[in-house]
C-alpha cells in the first residue's frame, strides 16, 4: 500500500519516477562526457599549501556515523576563519544513494566525506578533485593514515586525505567483570578468552548479557567481524578484491563463535534483528559484558560506565582491527577548491588533531601524534592508537552492494553462518565472489 | 478510475448550422474557432503529460537497454542484456511472488476491515462522527512516519510493545516482531491496516450513504432477514465504491516500497524483499540505472496488463 491516491497516484508516482530517473540520467550524461572535470577545481597549483580563507562559503556532507566528528571539526574551523562551513549530515544508510544522484545532477557539495571503503567507487567515477600536489607539500604528509590515503590513491593520484578514523575494539563492562568475578584488567586477548568472558558475566542473570552484534547488519559483520580472521593471520579478500576468501578455516572457527552465542542466548536480544541502526545502543546501557563497538563512540560513552577498552582478537590469540571511518575530498565540480582545501589542511593539522580530535577521545589522522596530552590522559586512547598499524581497510570496488546492501550476499553468508547451521558458508562465499567480480 | 466522456457544450454555445454557413471564414478569427479553443484547453494538460510522462518514459526506455553506471553515465547499448540480468537475479521471482502474496493479503484484509467499519459508522447516532474521525486519524499520518513509528514500536530492544508484553506477562522473553519471515509480513500488513482502514472506510461510507433508503424500506416491508439485505441491496449498490478500492489497494500495494524499506529492509534473509525495493537497490545499491530501468518497465507492463484486466473483469460483471 504505498498510494493512497490510486491510478492518479500510480501515474504521478511513475511520472515522479520517471522525471526522477530522467533528471538522473540527463546529468550524468552531463557528468560523464566532462571527463576533464576530474581535476577542474584541484589542479594543485595553489603555491600556499594552506589554501585560501577568503570568507566563502562552502558546503559540506557528512554521513550520521561520523557526525560527532565532523561537528566538531567544522565548529572549530568556523569559529577561527573567515570561510563557513555549511554541514549536512546524511543518514548513513541512504548516503551512498545521495552521493550518486549528486553526482548525476552535478549538485555535489565543495567536500563531501564518504565511508573510506566507497571511497575507490567515487575515484574510479571522477567524482572528486586531485589532491596530489597539496597533499604532497604537506610537511607531515608521511604521516596521514596511510590506509585511507591508500584508498582514495587512483591511477597515482590522490584523491582523498582521512576525515575521522573509526576503529573497531572491544569495549567490556569492568563493573560487570567485578561482579563476575574476572579481572577488568584482563581484557580477552583471544577469541575463546572472549567466549568464555562474555559466557561468565551472561551468567549473572538479571537482564545482563554476555555479548551482543548487529546480526542483520552487513556492515556491522565486516567491521567487528573481520579483525578477528585477520588477527589470525588470514585474510578475508583477494589484493584486488574481486575473490572472497571467507570460507577460510579461521572464518569458519569465528563464526562457529557467534553461532553458539546464538544458541546458548549469550547475546542480548535484538541481535537477530539488529540492522546497525541500534547496534551501539546496547553498549552504554551498562547491561553487555563485552562487544565489539566502533572506536567513535568512546567519547559518547556515559560518564559513570566503568569501560576498558582492548583490541578484537582472534581464534588463538593476535589482534587487529578494521581502520574505518570517514575520508574526504574536494568534488571535482567544486569552484571553491582552494578555498575548501584550507579546511582539509587546517584539520589535519597540529592544532584541529590534538585540540578537536584527540580532545574528543577520537583517534587521530596522523600517526606523528598517536601520542599526545590527550592519550597521555586516557591509557584507552593510547590503545586504540597503536591498533592503527595493526588493522587493516579492506579494498574492493564493488564493496557497497556486496557487503553493505542489506539483500546482498554477505548478509545471507553471516545470517546462514551465525543463525542457521553454518553447513552452507562455502556455497555463500561462492556469491560472495560473484559479486565482488559483477 | 475511468475518464467520463465530457458533458456535451451547453445549447446556447452551440451556433445553429445555417448561421454558422453564412458567416464568412475571416469573421470567425483562428484562435475564437472551437477546435482551437479546445485544442489551447488541452495544451497545459498535453504538454505536461508529454514532459513528464512521455518523455522520461521514452528515456527509461532507451535507458533500460543500455549500459548506464549511476556514476559513470551513458556507455552505450547493451540490450537486451539488462532485462536478462534482472530476470536471472536470484531475488526476481521470490520478490514477485512476495509482492503478490502481499497484495492479496492485505487487500483482503483492509477492505474487509474497512467495510465492517463503514457500516458501523454509517448511521447518523451519537458518536458516529467520533469514531469516523478516529478510525480516519492515522491516514492523515505519512506512511514512511508511520512506518518509523511502528518499527520504534517494534524494536526488541528499545520499543515499549515487546516490554509491556513482558511486564504483563504474555511472554518470557521479549518479542521480535520483524525477526522471522512470517511475524514481519504480518507486522507490516498490520501497519498497512492501521494506516489506511480508516481511508477505505471514508470511500465506503460515501458509497453506502448514496444508497436511497427507500430501498432498505421496501425490503424491509418484504421480510427480508439482515443478511438478505446485506447481500441483496447492499453489497451491489456498493459495487462502484467497492471497485475503486480493489483498484487503488491492489495498485497501492503492488508497488509497497515505503513501510518495507523503513520496517524490514527487505529481511530477514531476504523474505519481504518487494519488487519496487528491487528496483531501488539496482539504482541505489548496485549503482545501476540500466537495469533498475528495466525493471520499470517489466513492472510498467505487468500494471498495465493488470489494470487492463481488472476494468475488464468489473465491466464484466457491471454487465452481467
Amino acid at each position: 500500500m504505498g498510494s493512497t491516491t490510486g491510478p492518479r497516484g500510480r501515474v504521478r508516482r511513475l511520472v515522479t519516477g520517471a522525471v526522477a530517473l530522467l533528471a538522473a540520467a540527463s546529468l550524468v550524461t552531463a557528468c560523464g562526457s566532462g571527463d576533464g572535470g576530474s581535476d577542474g577545481g584541484g589542479d594543485g597549483r595553489a603555491a600556499d599549501a594552506n589554501g585560501v580563507d577568503d570568507g566563502t562559503t562552502l558546503t559540506m556532507w557528512t554521513r550520521a556515523a561520523t557526525r560527532p566528528q565532523s561537528e566538531a571539526l567544522v565548529k572549530a574551523y568556523n569559529a577561527s576563519h573567515k570561510n563557513k562551513i555549511e554541514l549536512t549530515v546524511i543518514p548513513t544508510d541512504d548516503y551512498q544513494a545521495k552521493v550518486g544522484a549528486a553526482a548525476g545532477s552535478r549538485d555535489l557539495p565543495d567536500l563531501f566525506a564518504s565511508d573510506v571503503v566507497f571511497v575507490p567507487n567515487y575515484t574510479t567515477s571522477g567524482l572528486f578533485a586531485d589532491l596530489s600536489e597539496r597533499v604532497d607539500a604537506l610537511p607531515f604528509a608521511e604521516h596521514l593514515a596511510q590506509s585511507h590515503i591508500k584508498a582514495g590513491t587512483y591511477e597515482g593520484k590522490k584523491y582523498v586525505v582521512p576525515h575521522t578514523l573509526d576503529l573497531s575494539v572491544l569495549f567490556y563492562n569492568k563493573e560487570l567483570y567485578r561482579q563476575a568475578e574476572l579481572d577488568p584488567a584482563k581484557p580477552p586477548t583471544t577469541l575463546e578468552e572472549w567466549d568464555r568472558h562474555a559466557r561468565a558475566v551472561d551468567a549473572l542473570g538479571g537482564g545482563v548479557d554476555g555479548t551482543f552484534f548487529g546480526g542483520s547488519c552487513g556492515g556491522c559483520g565486516v567491521f567487528t567481524w573481520w579483525p578477528s580472521i585477520w588477527a589470525a593471520g588470514e585474510d578475508v579478500l583477494n589484493k584486488e578484491g574481486t575473490e572472497a576468501e571467507l570460507d577460510s578455516a579461521t572464518a569458519k572457527k569465528v563464526y562457529e563463535t557467534y553461532r553458539g552465542w546464538v544458541k546458548d542466548d549469550i547475546a542480548a536480544p535484538g541481535a537477530r534483528d539488529e540492522t546497525g541502526t541500534t547496534w551501539t545502543g546496547v553498549f552504554p546501557k551498562g547491561k553487555v559484558g563485552v562487544m565489539p563497538m566502533p572506536s567513535t563512540t568512546l567519547g559518547l560513552m556515559p560518564k559513570d560506565l566503568d569501560l576498558g577498552v582492548a583490541p578484537i582478537p582472534g581464534p588463538g590469540g593476535g589482534k587487529s582491527t578494521f581502520v574505518g571511518g570517514d575520508a574526504i575530498g574536494i568534488a571535482a565540480t567544486s569552484k571553491s577548491a582552494d578555498q575548501a582545501w584550507n579546511f582539509l589542511a587546517w584539520s589535519l593539522g597540529d592544532a584541529a588533531q590534538v585540540d578537536v580530535v584527540a580532545a574528543h577521545k577520537d583517534v587521530v589522522a596522523r600517526t606523528d601524534l598517536a601520542s599526545n596530552k590527550h592519550s597521555a590522559a586516557d591509557p584507552r586512547l593510547v590503545t586504540i592508537n597503536q591498533l592503527v598499524a595493526d588493522g587493516r581497510t579492506p579494498y574492493a570496488l564493488k564493496f557497497g552492494q556486496t557487503f553493505n546492501d542489506p539483500n546482498g550476499p554477505w548478509l545471507t553468508l553471516m545470517r546462514n553462518a551465525v543463525f542457521g547451521d553454518g553447513a552452507s558458508v562455502d556455497k555463500d562465499n561462492k556469491a560472495v565472489t560473484a559479486s565482488l567480480a559483477d | 478510475m475511468q475518464v467520463k466522456a465530457p458533458d456535451r457544450a451547453p445549447a446556447e454555445h452551440r451556433a445553429p448550422p445555417e448561421h454558422r454557413a453564412r458567416r464568412s471564414p475571416t469573421s470567425t478569427p483562428l484562435w475564437r474557432s472551437r477546435k482551437v479553443q479546445g485544442l489551447a484547453y488541452a495544451a497545459p494538460t498535453a504538454l505536461f503529460v508529454a514532459v513528464f510522462f512521455l518523455l522520461p518514459l521514452l528515456l527509461v526506455g532507451q535507458m533500460s537497454l543500455s549500459d548506464w553506471p549511476l556514476l559513470a553515465g551513458d556507455r552505450g547499448g547493451n540490450a537486451p542484456e539488462n532485462y536478462t540480468d534482472v530476470t536471472d537475479s536470484p531475488l526476481f521471482w521470490p520478490a514477485v511472488r512476495f509482492t503478490l502474496l502481499y497484495t492479496v493479503i492485505v487487500t483482503v484484509v483492509l477492505l474487509g476491515l474497512a467495510l465492517l467499519l463503514a457500516l458501523l459508522v454509517q448511521e447518523s447516532r451519537p458518536g458516529a462522527g467520533f469514531f469516523r474521525t478516529v478510525y480516519f486519524l492515522p491516514g492523515a499520518l505519512g506512511l514512511a512516519s508511520a512506518s518509523l513509528l511502528f518499527w520504534g514500536l517494534y524494536s526488541p530492544t528499545t520499543g515499549p510493545l515487546s516490554r509491556t508484553l513482558e511486564k504483563l506477562g504474555l511472554v518470557d522473553e521479549p518479542v521480535s516482531f520483524l525477526g522471522t519471515p512470517t511475524s514481519a509480513l504480518l507486522s507490516t500488513v498490520f501497519l498497512v491496516v492501521w494506516k489506511f482502514a480508516g481511508f477505505y472506510m471514508l470511500i465506503l461510507l460515501v458509497g453506502l450513504q448514496r444508497i436511497p433508503h427507500e430501498v432498505y424500506e421496501a425490503a424491509r416491508m418484504d421480510g427480508a432477514s439482515r443478511a438478505q439485505i446485506f447481500r441483496g441491496i447492499t453489497l451491489p449498490l456498493l459495487r462502484p465504491s467497492l471497485a475503486l478500492s480493489l483498484l487503488l489497494c491492489v495498485t497501492g500495494s503492488l508497488l509497497a516500497f515505503d513501510q518495507f524499506f523503513v520496517l524490514t529492509k527487505g529481511g530477514p534473509d531476504n523474505s519481504t524483499v518487494t519488487i519496487v525495493q528491487l528496483i531501488y537497490r539496482e539504482a541505489f545499491q548496485r549503482l545501476n540505472l540500466g537495469t533498475a530501468a528495466a525493471l520499470s518497465i517489466i513492472v510498467l507492463a505487468a500494471l498495465l496488463l493488470l489494470n487492463v484486466l481488472q476494468f475488464r473483469g468489473l465491466r464484466h460483471a457491471d454487465e452481467s
